[in-house]
């Protein structure tokens, strides 16, 4: 059973956001992860994330001064988990209909309050057996998109027994697409190589 | 029956080309480059038909120029493996030859030139040994197995029949293994009785046994087949000395030297263009068949110089001739009168469906050889030539096709002798008289251009010389691309072959010869087994 870990609550046609159960745990940069809108399973990959304040009137304030340790701060100030809340953006790269994965938007953005899960290997596995969705996270606008491509090949590989050849496969799709930007092909190599 | 042998491995794609340019071939970035080599053959699967082509280039290509100039860093094993075959690639140029169209009447016609080109984006494959078994036929009563294409097992095989229908030529640097091909071209066509052979054995090295360089002897075809071939000799006591049995020793009388043939050894014996003249002169005035010996009559100086003003000969241009003709004197087998009538024996062999070797035996000198093989050559020629015009007019059969085999073919046929020698006659009549040539040579530029155009089907070992490839490739199409093939040939035991009996060119590894299972594959039996055999089919009997 994949795990549950939070819930979206801004969505749109291409990203949306989820906010996690759990403070301070978002899924790893680049993680695969899946809500749906009731009919069609959605695909996303973790593109970004934060932990802020509940209510953007009212930042944090430093409370560590006298503290030795800073799980103290959370357990001296047990209000600190109710008024803090971690969130992170996925770009969406796919979905599923029946047993069909299709690598592009899906027609409609996911419900909000959808729950979010963190994909299994399995699911990674067959996800990732087409390498379509790169040119969605290539053609992202995020100033990261290279940062998170390799992060999320280099936890797609973890997925399958043998990951260098993955990851050989998935720089030869790179090295297609990125053929007349080789400066942006080689720094994103150099971030998925083994 | 595994994938790789049916289908043969895919090696890329086709990306552009044309016909006469060639296809080029994009490889699969899983496809090695390294293990390409030219001279292999590819199958590329069009639409419609398969073609079936030969590498004839490979090439490095970079999907940017700037790649050329700033190369990632390849020392990364992951970099290499993913530049490979994405931003740079390997380039393959394909001639295709032949298209193998699917539908069953075109299966069954085999293949045909390649008239057109296959679509963009079609995938190439390696030749399967099906593929090279479909295009080079196997090995039966016509097709005689001659070497295997690289890296394969497959036998590439000459179709005999229609092989002697055309003069061929093997050709070859000293030392590649002309002779090794010869032989076997031979064996094959003795094993196949598809002609009568005819050969010059200057070396004495299809006779009775050849030298190899890894093999202390080979078997010359008398061992291999005793009672089909004949062993001549020019020289008993050399056949003695090599404890070889000969079955007829050749004399030629002087009566049967023709003024053509000396016009023929000017060069080798040095002689004049007025000592030439003075030979036909001599030849009125003495007649065709005795004017030599009348030459090495003259005796007495009065005798010789009144002959020498009344044919108006220079005294300088007699000495020459003199000089050059002594030479011919001295050798044994020329005698004033020959005791029996060689080329009658000869022609009496061949009749009966046999085949002939003469050892030239000691003499190994290309003077002696030219003389003697012109000499039984022509009239063994006109012999021909009266029974298959007989034949044409009488409706009787026409006389067994019968191949000459020459060595140092450009003694013979360069442009200065080709129009004297019979062996240009023969070269440019061809088959229409049943006789063809086998000629074997190392300087082919030497050889007229208008007889090496008429040359059916040509095997080719390594060649430097910028003169001799171009004289071999001459008229072939696809000539530049078979230049790079030709210039890459291993040093030994492979050769380009080309033309007539062929349906496209192929590099081949000559196939193995001289060890005592080669000889089994081509029907030799020791004594030992078959005395076992004989018994074994006593024993049935009774």
């Amino acid at each position: 059973m994949a795990a549950r870990i939070g819930e979206v609550i801004e969505a749109s046609t291409g990203s949306f956001v989820a906010e996690c159960y759990d403070l301070h745990s978002p899924p790893p940069l680049g993680s695969l992860v899946r809500t749906s809108d009731s009919e069609v399973d959605i695909f996303g990959v973790v593109c970004h994330a934060s932990t802020e304040s509940i209510d953007p009137g009212r930042r944090p304030v430093a409370r560590g001064r006298d503290e030795h340790d800073e799980e103290n701060i959370y357990r001296q100030h047990p209000q600190l988990s109710r008024l803090l809340r971690t969130t992170f953006e996925t770009l969406a790269v796919g979905h599923r209909q029946g047993d069909n994965i299709y690598r592009y938007l899906p027609p409609r953005p996911p419900r909000v309050h959808g729950f979010v899960y963190l994909c299994e290997p399995d699911d990674v596995r067959r996800f990732t057996a087409s390498l379509d969705f790169l040119t969605i996270l290539l053609g992202a606008k995020e100033v990261t998109a290279d940062e998170v491509i390799s992060a999320c090949l280099r936890l797609a590989s973890c997925a399958y027994d043998d990951s260098r050849a993955f990851l050989v496969g998935a720089g030869k799709e790179l090295a297609i697409l990125l053929s007349s930007d080789l400066n942006r092909l080689n720094s994103v190599l150099r971030r998925i190589r083994q | 029956m595994n994938e790789s042998s049916a289908h043969g491995e895919r090696l890329g794609i086709v990306v552009g080309g044309s016909l006469t340019g060639g296809m080029e071939v994009k490889l699969d970035s899983a496809t090695p480059i390294e293990e390409m080599a030219v001279g292999r053959y590819v199958v590329i699967e069009g639409q419609t038909s398969r073609f079936f082509g030969m590498i004839t280039d490979i090439e490095l290509g970079a999907i940017d120029q700037q790649l050329t100039i700033t190369p990632p860093d390849i020392a990364d094993s992951f970099i290499a493996d993913v530049v490979t075959g994405t931003s740079t690639y390997g380039k393959l140029q394909v001639t295709p030859m032949l298209t193998i169209s699917g539908d069953a009447t075109s299966l069954l016609e085999g293949p045909k030139p390649v008239k057109t080109v296959p679509r963009h984006f079609s995938p190439v494959r390696e030749a399967s040994e099906q593929d090279v078994e479909l295009v080079f036929g196997r090995e039966d009563e016509r097709h005689f197995y001659v070497g295997t294409p690289l890296d394969m097992e497959t036998k590439v095989c000459l179709n005999i029949p229609e092989f002697v229908t055309r003069s061929n030529g093997v050709f070859g640097k000293s030392g590649t293994g002309k002779t090794f091909l010869t032989r076997l071209r031979l064996i094959g066509m003795v094993q196949k009785g598809a002609a009568a052979n005819l050969i010059f054995d200057m070396h004495n090295e299809y006779g009775w046994e050849g030298t190899s360089e890894h093999v202390p002897n080979v078997k010359g075809l008398k061992q291999l087949f005793p009672s089909q071939v004949a062993l001549f000799t020019l020289d008993e006591e050399s056949a003695r000395r090599r404890k070889v049995s000969t079955d007829y020793v050749v004399q030629i009388g002087y009566d049967e030297i023709e003024p053509e043939d000396i016009a023929l050894l000017r060069e080798t014996l040095n002689l004049t263009e007025p000592a030439i003249e003075a030979v036909y002169q001599l030849a009125r005035e003495f007649g065709q068949a005795r004017w030599l010996e009348g030459f090495f009559d003259l005796s007495t100086r009065e005798e010789t110089k009144e002959l020498l003003e009344k044919l108006h000969v220079h005294e300088s241009s007699y000495r020459n001739l003199r000089r050059g003709l002594e030479r011919l004197k001295r050798l044994s087998f020329l005698t004033p009168r020959a005791r029996d009538n060689s080329v009658q024996r000869i022609l009496e062999y061949l009749d009966r469906g046999m085949h002939v070797v003469l050892e030239f035996g000691r003499y190994t000198d290309i003077t002696v050889y030219v003389l003697v093989a012109n000499i039984l050559t022509r009239r063994i020629y006109d012999q021909y030539r009266e029974r298959m015009e007989r034949a044409m007019g009488e409706k009787v059969d026409k006389p067994h096709p019968l191949v000459i085999t020459i060595e140092e073919a450009h003694k013979f046929l360069n442009p200065e002798v080709a129009d004297q020698t019979i062996f240009g006659i023969i070269a440019r009549e061809m088959r229409k008289y049943n006789v063809t040539l086998l000629v074997i040579d190392q300087r082919p530029s030497g050889i007229y251009d208008e007889i090496m155009s008429q040359l059916g089907t040509k095997a080719t070992y390594l060649l430097d010389n910028e003169k001799d490839i171009d004289s071999v490739l001459m008229g072939v199409s696809g000539k530049s691309e078979l230049k790079t093939v030709l210039s890459k040939l291993e040093a030994k035991q492979q050769a380009l072959i080309f033309g007539h009996a062929l349906p496209m060119p192929v590099v081949v590894k000559t196939r193995e010869y001289g060890s005592t299972e080669s000889y089994r594959e081509l029907g030799f039996r020791e004594a030992a087994e078959l005395k076992r055999k004989a018994e074994e089919e006593i024993k049935d009997l009774f």
